[in-house]
């Protein structure tokens, strides 16, 4: 154990990003840390692996009991966690970075890639929030997926997906990470076409598949740089070696995992899959692309702190993306009339304010994952409330066909509520607390992009006033053998959990707690004086806050709703409806020069290679007389494309020579 | 006038390669003097325990081979100077003995057919006749498949280790030889497997005469044959350089043709389709291995010094192999196709391995050597290729297999563990974590960034999205399609096949998950003899 080794040394010059050096001898209770991955693990495997396998009375019984497993599975592993951060917080801020190492992945040579863990104040606030709010989120999938003759398998991918979040924020090394992101993006893939029924299911799952394929693609070579630089990928050895990397290699790294930050958490210009992916069940929004696995990108950009920090063209590219991306996501939920919808665009706007924190550098990392934190609550609480009003509804997500729901269901409107409050910044309520911070920190550093922000609070504020007053104020429009009811208990308990969360979530910041918790990782912070008293910036976000809840309450409120959507609209909303045109965009630059490339390449298979024989085959009967044809045909252009494949590799080598 | 001198054998070293070839011969003998009924009984096991044989003799040469003339390889140059048995050619070795007996055991299944092996009655009989029929009713089978197949190990042995352009040509044409011949033997849609032997066989003489002229132009530069002589003379920078191009370039149209890559690709589909699907299976991982490793010898060794001038070429044929494949498989509708295709694209990521030519005295902390790189992507690559096409095999309908990808449909329904299994090679393929196609392509990755072929890492990344999408879209069908018609029967097979797959996909998993152990052996072999 050594002791001298896991004092936080602090770089010298400029950025002061702290080097990682965990103790990996802390022993006592942090020798349990691999059973928090291990225990959803071995659910995702009992469900999914062996039970198919058993027999008669056992395959019923697994079949029946199935959810229970995996539900204590998750509970067990938050239990865990929070054993783990009372005793974390049991230690000296100098001492609390352990390390675990469980097996070498990989070692030959020098190149040495190991299975190592890494528990520190930054994970162990991401454990709580995967842990707890998973575990509530499975106990209200028991009641919502009742019906569902697969629950089993739907609690055996919820499993896998908790594992896979915990190896991604637990890892000690980019490749561990690497192999959680690949994880949860599998998980995400077969969670979203678990209907896959429905033939828009798969396509979305797919869709996200395929697009966080292309973020991966950034995180695969940033990976592969890091080898090439620092011959490590190791959290450590980066983070002690970033300092010698030359400045165009710092950059490259930084905009290359912030490609991969933007596939995973639905960022402009990835930000395509987000709203399609709403096709997975109720559960799976919330806690997939609402809670957990969207906030990855922000996870990846904090704890590459020490990269970020030695490479400012990438913040402020991260700067950029999530300013475009917080307006981008707001502007869409004002238009949608899928409530799931609606807020899924909310979700990508909220992530957008957590990337823009994470941009400013260690100033902005404690409120990126302070907001991150009781976006976790409130969001994953109006996700669920949404999945109990489609529950009483018949599975309708369509708001326009809601109304008057707070009589039918008081206690999911009384906590939706709750929810609602905390995202738009009511004052005293989560979300007030950590959207001020950010507001803030970006008005200090640059005025444009504080008041882009500043202007986001009001467009959330407005549609999510839209969102609530459509779905549960208003008169009713309800289809007309809908009868909605309560929710059942087992959906409800968690909801008010969360409604409490949503709340109270603020005292985080008593003291600024979190702040001087995670110093220790992010690195400390010069405090830039904002342009105006912070009390004065505060009145101001509430009162446009207080504008985007009037104009909504005037437009939407105090008119009628029509049951079906009005198609003479603005541009603004016809585009806002197609998503801003995103499809069109992806479509326009990616999949149809794509497609006509593979196209082009297929027909010149086909009729460069096959279509001298085809031709002269046709009309001809007899299947060997064909093949003999066929043959002749074949071989001779196969022999002409060897030959001019000769001719242009000499070609290739004496031009590359005499040139 | 040059005197003949007598070479001496280095007969220990060189045990494996002769226990195979002589019991390629002993397979001959017994095809012409043993009754018919014994025949199938008596090649499977004398194949079975030749290639064990000399596997274990594999293991006991590496652990004798010391180091060579203080270079920084170990091993020796047997017969003259023309072999080299060196730590790659052990290597190389090995792995292709293991594939093979995965091999012979796919070749010996009779539990898929009714009783009978994937390999014609009478081959010399024309589809369609009396003569075929008879062959089929007297329940005849080919048990000359065994002993054709030693050859063609024993060329796959050979061509790696050749050590002048004599010897590497022989090895050439005694591991194409056989295979030209097992192609044409397919039981079922015989037209389409002679016309793909046919094929395979007019093409691989035409690039065989490539790869000879090639031999002849670098002869004439060099004045010799062998490799260190060659590499001399490009040091020294001797005689005509557009003889040395040219030269290279067509040796390099006969190898690259052998593995398949951009743009000699023609063959593969056809052949892959055409040939019965445990010659496939055997033919798809064996010839890449033996022919990436007579690539690596032949441009590293002899023309190493000049790789200025064929790198270039290299970064194109990469690059051209990893789309092309990866883009052209997408539009298959036939699994073996769309596998062949796959293998395409395989061969640019280890062409991509190939051209950064890192040495192991030119290492920087945490870099691997291009040799180690490949021959652990070969591993990975074999085990996961030889496994697939032994899963295709078990998937029919009355007419025998069904390749077609859409007959494909709601596999995942009708047998979850073939499907899984599937599937899982075809995520390995795709280089997904925990899997060994994963740490395979980290390490070409890294070996070509770490030479500075970072446009054709690049590349290589965003090819492998294309091929991503590729494997996804198989999955796709087996579990989420409706099944067309009564959907893919599952037949069950004997504990030969069930072994090869088993074996297969637990290589797979193991080198995705602890691959130290291989990379390590791959470490080990260190370099070739210079």
């Amino acid at each position: 154990m050594n002791l001298l080794s896991q004092t936080v040394r602090l770089v010298e010059e400029g950025g002061a990003a702290p080097v990682v050096s965990p103790d990996t001898g802390a022993g006592g209770v942090f020798d349990l840390l691999w059973l928090v991955i291990a225990l959803p693990l071995l659910g995702a495997f009992l469900l999914l692996a062996v039970a198919p396998f058993l027999q008669g009375s056992l395959k019923a019984a697994a079949d029946k009991h199935g959810h229970l497993v995996g539900t204590a599975m998750s509970t067990l592993s938050f239990v865990l966690s929070l054993v783990l951060f009372v005793a974390l917080l049991g230690r000296g801020a100098e001492e609390r970075q352990i390390g675990q190492h469980l097996w070498t992945w990989f070692e030959t040579g020098s190149l040495s890639v190991g299975m190592d863990l890494l528990y520190d104040q930054l994970a162990a606030l991401f454990l709580l929030l995967i842990t707890g709010v998973g575990s509530l989120i499975h106990v209200y999938a028991i009641g919502y997926m009742e019906h569902d003759e697969r629950r089993r398998r739907f609690f055996g991918y919820l499993n896998l997906f908790v594992a896979a979040m915990l190896t991604l924020i637990l890892s000690a090394n980019f490749v561990g990470l690497f192999l959680g992101w690949e994880g949860v993006g599998l998980a995400s893939y077969l969670l979203i076409g678990f209907w896959q029924h429905k033939p828009s299911a798969a396509a979305a799952a797919k869709k996200a598949f395929v697009i966080n394929r292309v973020g991966d693609i950034g995180l695969s070579l940033a990976i592969a740089l890091m080898f090439a630089t620092f011959g490590t990928a190791d959290f450590a050895g980066v983070s002690e070696r970033a300092g010698d990397a030359s400045q165009d290699t710092l950059t490259a790294l930084g905009l290359l995992l912030l490609l991969g930050a933007c596939g995973k958490s639905a960022q402009v210009p990835l930000q395509a899959w987000l709203l399609d992916a709403m096709e997975g069940p109720t559960p799976v929004s919330a806690l997939i692309h609402a809670a957990t696995m969207v906030t990855a990108g922000v996870y990846l950009v904090v704890r590459a702190n020490f990269i970020f920090e030695l490479a400012p063209i990438a913040q402020t590219a991260v700067v950029v993306v999530a300013t475009v991306t917080l307006l981008w996501g707001a502007v869409l939920g004002c238009a949608k009339d899928d409530i799931k919808k609606a807020l899924a665009g909310s979700t990508m706007s909220q992530i957008g304010y957590m990337m823009l924190a994470a941009g400013l550098g260690p100033v902005g990392y404690p409120f990126a994952i302070f907001h991150l934190l009781t976006h976790g609550f409130f969001k994953a609480n109006m996700f669920l409330g949404a999945g109990s009003v489609m529950h009483g509804m018949n599975d309708d997500v369509d708001m326009r066909h809601y109304g008057g729901l707070n009589k039918a269901m008081p206690v999911t409107f009384l906590t939706f509520a709750m929810g609602y409050l905390a995202i738009i910044g009511f004052p005293g309520f989560s979300g007030f607390w950590s959207k001020d911070r950010i507001i803030e920190t970006a008005l200090a550093d640059n005025l444009v992009v504080g008041l882009l922000a500043v202007l986001g609070a009001g467009i959330t504020a407005f549609y999510m006033t839209r969102l609530m007053l459509m779905t549960f104020l208003t008169e009713k429009r309800w289809a007309k053998d809908v009868h909605p009811h309560e929710s059942p208990k087992v959906m409800t308990v968690p909801l008010m959990v969360l409604a409490a969360l949503s709340v109270l979530g603020g005292v985080l910041l008593l003291g600024d707690w979190i702040v001087t918790w995670l110093e220790p990782v992010t690195g400390h912070a010069e405090h830039h004086e904002p342009p105006l008293p912070a009390l004065v910036i505060t009145l101001i976000i509430t009162a446009v806050v207080a504008i985007g809840v009037a104009t909504a309450w005037f437009l939407v409120g105090k008119r009628d709703v029509p049951r079906e959507a009005p198609q003479e609209v603005s541009f603004a909303t016809r585009a806002a409806r197609a998503d801003l045109y995103g499809d069109a965009i992806n479509d326009a630059v990616v999949v149809r020069p794509g497609a006509s490339l593979v196209g082009g390449l297929a027909t010149f298979d086909r009729v460069g290679v096959d279509g001298v024989v085809e031709g002269g085959s046709a009309g001809i009967g007899g299947l060997s007389t064909t093949m003999r044809r066929l043959q002749n045909g074949f071989v001779r252009s196969y022999a002409l494309s060897v030959l001019a494949g000769a001719l242009l590799v000499v070609l290739a080598l004496l031009a590359v020579n005499f040139a | 006038m040059i005197e003949f001198v007598k070479p001496s054998v280095d007969y220990f070293e060189l045990w494996p390669l002769l226990l195979v070839f002589g019991v390629a011969c002993l397979g001959v003998v017994v095809e012409a003097f043993a009754p018919r009924a014994v025949r199938y009984i008596t090649q499977v096991v004398l194949a079975l325990a030749g290639l064990v044989g000399a596997l274990v003799g594999v293991v006991l040469v590496a652990q004798d081979v010391t180091t060579y003339d203080d270079g920084a390889a170990r091993g020796i140059l047997a017969v003259g100077g023309t072999i080299a048995v060196d730590g790659p050619s052990l290597f190389i070795w090995g792995l292709v003995l293991a594939l093979a007996i995965g091999g012979v055991l796919l070749f010996a299944e009779r539990h898929l057919d009714g009783g009978m092996s994937a390999f014609a009655g009478q081959a010399s009989a024309v589809p369609g006749t009396d003569a075929e029929t008879a062959a089929v009713a007297a329940n005849r089978e080919h048990t000359e498949v065994y002993p054709l197949m030693m050859f063609a190990v024993f060329g796959m042995m050979l061509f790696p280790a050749a050590n002048d352009l004599l010897t590497m040509f022989v090895g050439l044409e005694v591991l194409s030889l056989p295979l030209y011949l097992l192609s044409g033997l397919a039981r079922r849609r015989r037209l389409l497997s002679q016309e793909a032997a046919l094929k395979y066989f007019l093409l691989g003489a035409f690039s065989s005469g490539f790869f000879l002229y090639g031999a002849a132009l670098l002869y004439g530069y060099a004045g010799s044959m062998d490799f260190a002589r060659i590499n001399e003379a490009v040091r020294n920078d001797v005689g005509s350089s557009s003889l040395l191009l040219i030269g290279t370039g067509l040796l390099s149209v006969g190898l690259l043709f052998k593995v398949g890559a951009v743009p000699f690709q023609a063959w593969t589909p056809d052949v892959y389709q055409g040939a019965p699907t445990p010659v496939t299976a055997f033919m798809a991982a064996g010839t890449k291995v033996a022919a990436f490793g007579a690539i690596m010898r032949l441009f590293y060794v002899a023309l190493g010094a000049d790789r200025w001038s064929w790198q270039p070429m290299m970064w194109i044929i990469a690059i051209l192999s990893m789309f092309v494949g990866a883009a052209l498989a997408i539009t298959q509708n036939d699994i073996k196709r769309l596998l062949a295709y796959s293998s395409v694209a395989h061969t640019g990521f280890i062409l991509t391995g190939v051209l950064g030519l890192q040495a192991s005295d030119q290492l920087a902390p945490g870099e691997i050597t291009s040799v180690q790189a490949v021959l652990f992507y070969l591993t990975t690559y074999g085990f996961a290729t030889i496994g697939a096409f032994a899963v295709v095999s078990l998937v029919r309908d009355a007419g025998g297999e069904t390749t077609a990808i859409e007959r494909w449909a709601g596999l995942g329904k009708e047998s979850p563990v073939v499907a899984a299994v599937f599937a899982f090679f075809l995520l390995a393929m795709a280089g997904i974590p925990l899997t060994s196609g994963f740490v395979g392509k980290l390490a070409v990755f890294s070996v070509a960034l770490a030479a500075g072929a970072w446009p054709v890492v690049v590349a290589a990344v965003l090819a492998s999205i294309v091929a991503a999408f590729l494997y996804i879209k198989v999955i796709k069908v087996m579990y989420f399609d409706e099944p067309v018609g009564d959907g893919p029967k599952v037949a069950y097979p004997s504990v030969l096949t069930a072994t090869t797959i088993a074996v297969g996909a637990a290589v797979t998993l193991v080198l995705g998950v602890v691959p130290g152990p291989v990379l390590d052996l791959a470490a080990v072999a260190g370099e070739f003899i210079r």
